[in-house]
This record gives C-alpha cells, structure tokens and sequence, in this order.
C-alpha cells in the first residue's frame, strides 16, 4: 500500500511537470510566433518615469529593476505596517466581542459585520475618496503645535534622521542587550526563589534606555529629531505618510481586522472553561486570567487560520493600484506600457507575491511549533 | 488477492507515467520542427486579413471613456474619431461599415490582447513609440491624429509649467504621458511627485478635492474631459489647459508585426482618408465623383481607370493591397473623409472644439500628408 502510495506521487509529480512544460511550450510558442521571444534584459534599461514612494531610493534614471523593487518595497511596508496593526486591532475587536459590556459586544458586532462583509475594493476607494480626500485642502492645513500637519496631501509628523555617529550608537544598543538580558534572568530567579515581585520588564528597558541614552549624550550626533515643514505644495522634512498609502493601509488593516477579530473570538470560546474557572479560583484578576490564562492557550488555535488573514493581508495590497499607490500592480503595468514584456514582468509579480506569501507562511509556522504543546520534556 | 490488486494498480500507474514521458519526449524530439512548419503552413494559407474576410467582423480594441475619440455617451453605443476610423477599415475590407465589433479596452492591456488576438487593429488613441513597434510587436500606420502631451490646472493656480516645482501631478498608469512628465520636469529642473492612477475616476475625485495641483494627459484627451467638467466643480471654464507641448503623442492604428497584409490594407484606408480630404472627395459628393472621376489622382483614389502614360491605356491600378480597387468609396460613403470625420468628433462640430492646428493638411499649413495613390 505505501509504494503504492509513493507511485501515485510520482505520477502527481509527472503530471505536474508536463502541465508547466506545456505552458512554457504555449508562452514561448505564442511570443515566438509574434517574433518575440522570453528576455529579462529590458530590466537593465532605464525605467525614466516617476515613483512617489520608495523606501530603498529611486530616481527615473535607475533601471526598470530598481523600479519594479521600489514596488515590490512599497507593497512589503504595506503589509508589514499592516499585519502589526491588524493583529492588535483584531485581538481587541476579538476581546471586545466576549465582554460583558452590552454597548462594546454591540459595537465590535456591527463592526465585524460591516467591514467583514463589504468587498475590500469598494472600502479602498471610500477609504480614500470619501475619508482621506475630505480632509482640509493644503491651503487651510491642520497644524497640531507646529509640530505636525495633516490635509489631504498627507500627514507629516516629527521624525527621526540619523546623524553621523548613528552607527556607533547603534553599537551601544546593542551592548545593552545582553546586560538587559542578564538583568532579566537574574530578576526572575529572584522572583522564583523568593516570590519578589520581579519587575523585569521595567528593569531591562530601564538598562537598554540608560545605556542607549549614555551614548546618545557621549556621541553627539546619534540621530536628531526633524520637524516638518509647510511648503506651498506640501511638505518636506519629517516623517510624511501620503494619502494613499494611508488609504490603503487603513482599509487593509481594518477590513483584517474584522476577521481576525472572530478568529480571536473563536479562539477564546475554544480554551475550555474550566481553565478560567481554575485562574479564578486562584484568585486572578479578570486582567490576568486573560493575559496569562486564556490567552496564551487561545493563541494555539489562532495562530494557524490568523496565517491566512495574513496571507490575504500581503496579497490585498494589490489593491493599492485603485488608489494611485505605487504598489507593485502600479509600477508593474507602469513597466509593462513603457517598456514591454509584459509576460516577464508579470512573471515577475507572481513570483514575488508568491516568494513573500511563503515567507510569511513558513515564519508563522516557526511560530505555531514554538507556542504549541510540547510533550512531557518541555 | 489484496496485494495482487496492488500490483495490477501499480502497473497500471506506471505505464501511465511511462507514456506521459513518452509523449513529452516525442514533442522534444519534433515539436520545434512540427511547430515551425504549422507557422510556415499558417503564413501561406491564412492571413489576418483572409480570416476577417471570412469571419465577416473586423474586430477594434477601442477606447470608451475618452469623449471624442471613443465614448459611450450614455446610449450603450460607444462612438467617436477612432471608432469611425474602425467603420472605414470594415468599410474598405468587408464593404459594409457596420461589420465592426468593438471590444473596449484599457490602456494596460491593449498590447497584450492584441498579442493574444482578442481583436484585430488596435483603433485606441495609442501613441506611436519605438519600444511599441519593437517590444510590443505592433505595426503602425499612417499617423491618424498628431497628439501632444499637455497639462491641465485650475484657473489662477499657475501660469506656467515653469511655477509648478514641488507640486503634485495626477497621471493615469499604462500611458506614455508618465515617462514624458518625468523627462520633461527633470530637464527643467523641476521637483514634482506622480500620482499614477489606474482609472480616470478616482484620478477626477483626487484632482477635485485638491490632491494634485494638474492633471497631465493628451492634449485632446484633457479637451475631452475639461468640456464635460461638472457644473458644480466650475464647469469647463474653471480649468486651463497649458499650450506648452510636454510631449510628441503621433496617435495611429495599429495592427501586429505579423499582419503585414492587413496592415498594408488598413494603412491605405487611412491614407486614402487624408488624400479624399486634400482632392475634395466628401460623404456628400462621392457617388457623384465616382460616376465621372476623370483620369486624374481622383480617379486613381477611387480605384476607376486612369491613364498610363506610358501605353496610353486606361485601366484601374491594382495596388495589390488585397482589397477591391474601389475600396475608398465605400469608405467615403460611410464616414466622409479625414476632415470631415474630425470635425464630427473633435473639431468644430463637437464639444471638444480642437482647432485642427497640425492635423491640417499639408497644403494648409499643417503636417498631415498621405501618399498618393498610384
């Protein structure tokens, strides 16, 4: 019965292969019968068009290569700002939707059911169109203290630049970590040997802010803090989040956030009742016996399904192309016009769509095997 | 008993797999040489135009949502300057102007589904480019429409290009004007940020609520929008587009690499067009000039008998093109010519008001110029 097994494998395996040799086959058939052929040298020529938005840098006279990165980039930050923030949001929402507040059971309700069943386009565009696009003009912007700015150009906050000496700090920091890390360990064994209150959060931080500070005050130009300033268009200087990245980070994490919000909710309703009927009896705070009973066991069950909100997550931001973000749909249709090749170039976003999904799969798996129970050596 | 029907299976299973690599192996073997001569047997028998000729239907990818060049204006027909270029081609290859479908199409794909054969010409404001003739693998035509890139702003903002350093320009994805906007502020040393949208819409929605301080587009393209601006938002009159040419946007048919037949034909058409306008050949007068055409380039344009010089006979010039020699008439009759069909949909006629500015013929001091037909 197993080579049997293991032959239908093979056979599943062949299978597969001829299938993808036939499309390679009826691609390079199709390109060769316009007189074409698969090449991603044009990724070499210069890209010339602008992009608004690059974390890693960009100018029009990179090469295509640097553009379709600065996509793929933009869409990476998307989804990493994303995934945080609709994780904690989902994980409240979850909370929110047990309580026994009437009003917040209420409000989580209607919130899960509005954003979880409206499609995600249509919250994209409103997000954008109806939230972001109402806000004051550039003229009448909103300025809070003078030290941050707000109209639908964008929001511009005070933000952090590097000095010269940044590097150097850097090295303090990280001498800070394992000092932080004795520190911890040694308050721990305290507390476990003579039931001190251990406070090692407070402590560890507390080495890592010293030192950190230590240096910052030695070196002199670690970093400084930037303030924005108004110009006639915009701004400049700062930390600067345009409309529509905001537009379609909003959308994704709330619309997210309604899902892992019931995933939560399920996951809690999952840990049986007697494991919070025991925390209670030892006299744990409503606080604790959710932070340090229900919740550590709930996140066993959630951690698999939320993968796949995470996945849909990285995936949506696809849908930035709706509202004039630079994502990778944008720059790469953006490619495909100017420059050609679109089978390569959509290759190319296949691959990478594919690429992050499976690192984000196989990071939440390490994740899933660290939280699960262990047998009896743990 | 249990372990036998195991073994059959597996037998079977084996065999399978045996012939899947045999087949894949076979193709290996021949299939480059099988491929080549099916393409070879293609060329000879069937072209592009052949197959249209069958079908009955010559296929346009058009534009419906730029007013003037291809709009549905709300009655379900979409309609416009390139749509009636699509009207001449089936006029002239099928003789009948109403054999058209029309396959609407976005700027993004237009090359990949002509590539991929969902249509036949490609009748959709397109710029002419190098990397669209190389890359793109497509075969232009004569130049239908000499477009420029422009940039349109709210009355009393700029006066000129020169005063927008820092601005915020809205763009639409999948155009030329992108690239262009890029060169043309680099070179000026001009800072702006693109806002590339993917759909005219929400691009409208951002440039109403001041999100970008101009829109940059084809000057007729911007003529098109800027005279169905809402009321509401101002009205057209609110709103100036700039003279300065950002940009050389040639718009003309095209067709692929590969169809050189249907090409040749479709380009004479456009040609054809153009000379009608120059020789006084309208909609009104055709079937008149062609029952007493002369001997002279208007007789040639009409595919009746002209003089050779050479053996003093008269006969009708065979251009080859593979179309019937009197093709223009029927084109004529359906559309006018040149002129007429761009004073019906861009020019005086319609709410875009273009002047003909360099679309005039060449004999008026513009730069359109067909080659004769002889």
């Amino acid at each position: 019965m197993r080579v049997l097994r293991a032959a239908g494998q093979v056979v599943f395996v062949v299978v597969l292969v001829v299938i993808a040799r036939e499309m390679y086959l009826n691609a390079s058939f199709a390109l060769g019968s316009a007189g074409r052929e698969l090449s991603y040298t044009y990724l070499d020529s210069r890209a010339g068009f602008g992009i608004k938005e690059h974390v890693l840098g960009y100018s029009p006279n990179q090469p295509l290569f640097k553009a379709f990165l600065a996509g793929a980039t933009n869409a990476m930050l998307v989804a990493a700002i994303g995934i945080v923030m609709a994780t904690v949001l989902g994980v409240l929402i979850g909370i929110a939707r047990l309580s026994s507040n009437w009003m917040v059971k209420k409000i989580a309700l209607v919130y899960v059911e509005v954003f979880r069943n409206t499609p995600l386009l249509v919250q994209v565009i409103f997000w954008y169109v109806a939230v972001i696009l109402a806000i004051p003009r550039i003229e009448s912007s909103v300025s809070v203290f003078g030290l941050a700015f707000v109209s639908n150009r964008g929001a511009a906050l005070p933000g952090i630049r590097s000095g010269a000496d940044f590097g150097t700090w850097l090295l303090f920091v990280l001498a800070a970590l394992p000092v932080a890390a004795t520190v911890w360990r040694w308050r721990s064994r305290v507390h476990e040997r003579a039931g001190e209150p251990h406070y090692r959060w407070l402590l560890s931080l507390g080495v890592v802010a010293v030192l950190a500070g230590a240096g910052y005050v030695l070196l002199g130009d670690a970093f400084r803090v930037e303030l924005p300033e108004l110009s006639a268009h915009g701004y400049s200087g700062g930390l600067q989040i345009s409309p529509e990245f905001a537009a379609i980070l909003v959308a994704l994490v709330v619309y997210t956030a309604a899902f892992i919000g019931e995933i939560v909710r399920g996951s809690i309703m999952a840990v049986s009742k007697g494991q919070k009927e025991a925390a209670q009896a030892l006299g744990l705070s409503p606080g604790q016996q959710l932070r340090l009973v229900v919740l550590p066991q709930a996140m066993r069950v959630a951690i698999p399904p939320i993968n796949n909100q995470y996945l849909n997550l990285w995936k949506n931001t696809s849908l930035a192309f709706a509202v004039g973000f630079p994502d990778l749909i944008n720059i790469s249709t953006t490619m495909v016009n100017q420059a050609g090749h679109a089978l390569e170039t959509f290759s190319l976003v296949v691959g990478t769509y594919l690429g992050t999904s499976l690192l984000i799969s196989v990071a939440m798996n390490a994740l899933n095997r660290a939280v699960a129970l262990r047998g009896d050596t743990a | 008993m249990h372990s036998l029907a195991a073994k059959k299976t597996l037998a079977l299973v084996f065999a399978l797999a045996v012939v899947a690599m045999a087949c894949t192996r076979e193709e290996e073997g021949g299939g480059g040489g099988a491929q080549g001569e099916t393409q070879a047997a293609q060329a000879d028998e069937t072209t592009l135009l052949d197959e249209i000729k069958q079908r009955g239907t010559l296929r346009c990818g058009v534009n419906n949502t730029v007013p003037g060049f291809g709009f549905d204006p709300g009655t379900g027909e979409i309609e416009g300057f390139d749509i009636d270029f699509c009207r001449a081609f089936a006029a002239a290859v099928l003789g009948d102007s109403e054999a058209i479908e029309l396959v609407p199409i976005d700027a993004d794909n237009r090359f990949i589904a002509l590539q991929n054969g969902d249509y036949d010409v490609l009748v959709r404001n397109t710029t002419w480019t190098t990397s669209r003739d190389g890359a793109e693998g497509v075969a232009f035509m004569h130049v239908n429409f000499y477009d420029g890139q422009a940039l349109m702003v709210r009355k009393g903002d700029f006066a000129s290009i020169d005063e927008m350093d820092g601005t915020n320009i809205c763009v639409t994805t999948g155009t030329t004007t992108e690239l262009n906007l890029a060169d043309y502020f680099g070179a000026r040393d001009l800072d702006f940020e693109p806002i590339a949208f993917e759909e005219n819409p929400q691009l409208q929605r951002a440039f109403i609520s001041g999100r970008c301080d101009g829109w940059t587009s084809d000057r007729s393209q911007l003529a098109g929008i800027r005279s169905q601006w809402p009321e509401e938002e101002g009205g057209p009159e609110s709103l100036i587009i700039f003279d300065e040419v950002i940009s050389k946007e040639p718009l003309a048919p095209g067709v692929l690499d590969t169809e050189i037949e249907l090409h040749d034909a479709l380009d004479a058409v456009v040609n054809g067009l153009i000379l009608a306008e120059e020789l006084g050949v309208t909609s009104a007068n055709v079937e008149e000039t062609a029952e007493d055409p002369g001997e002279g380039p208007v007789a040639a344009l009409l595919g009746a008998p002209v003089l050779d010089p050479e053996t003093g006979e008269s006969a009708p010039i065979d251009s080859g093109l593979g179309i019937s020699n009197d093709f223009m008439i029927d084109v004529i009759s359906a559309v006018g010519n040149y002129g007429e069909i761009f004073e019906r949909h861009v020019g005086s006629e319609s709410d875009l008001e273009l002047e003909r500015g360099i679309n005039a013929l060449w004999t008026d001091g513009g730069i359109q110029y067909a080659i004769p037909f002889r």
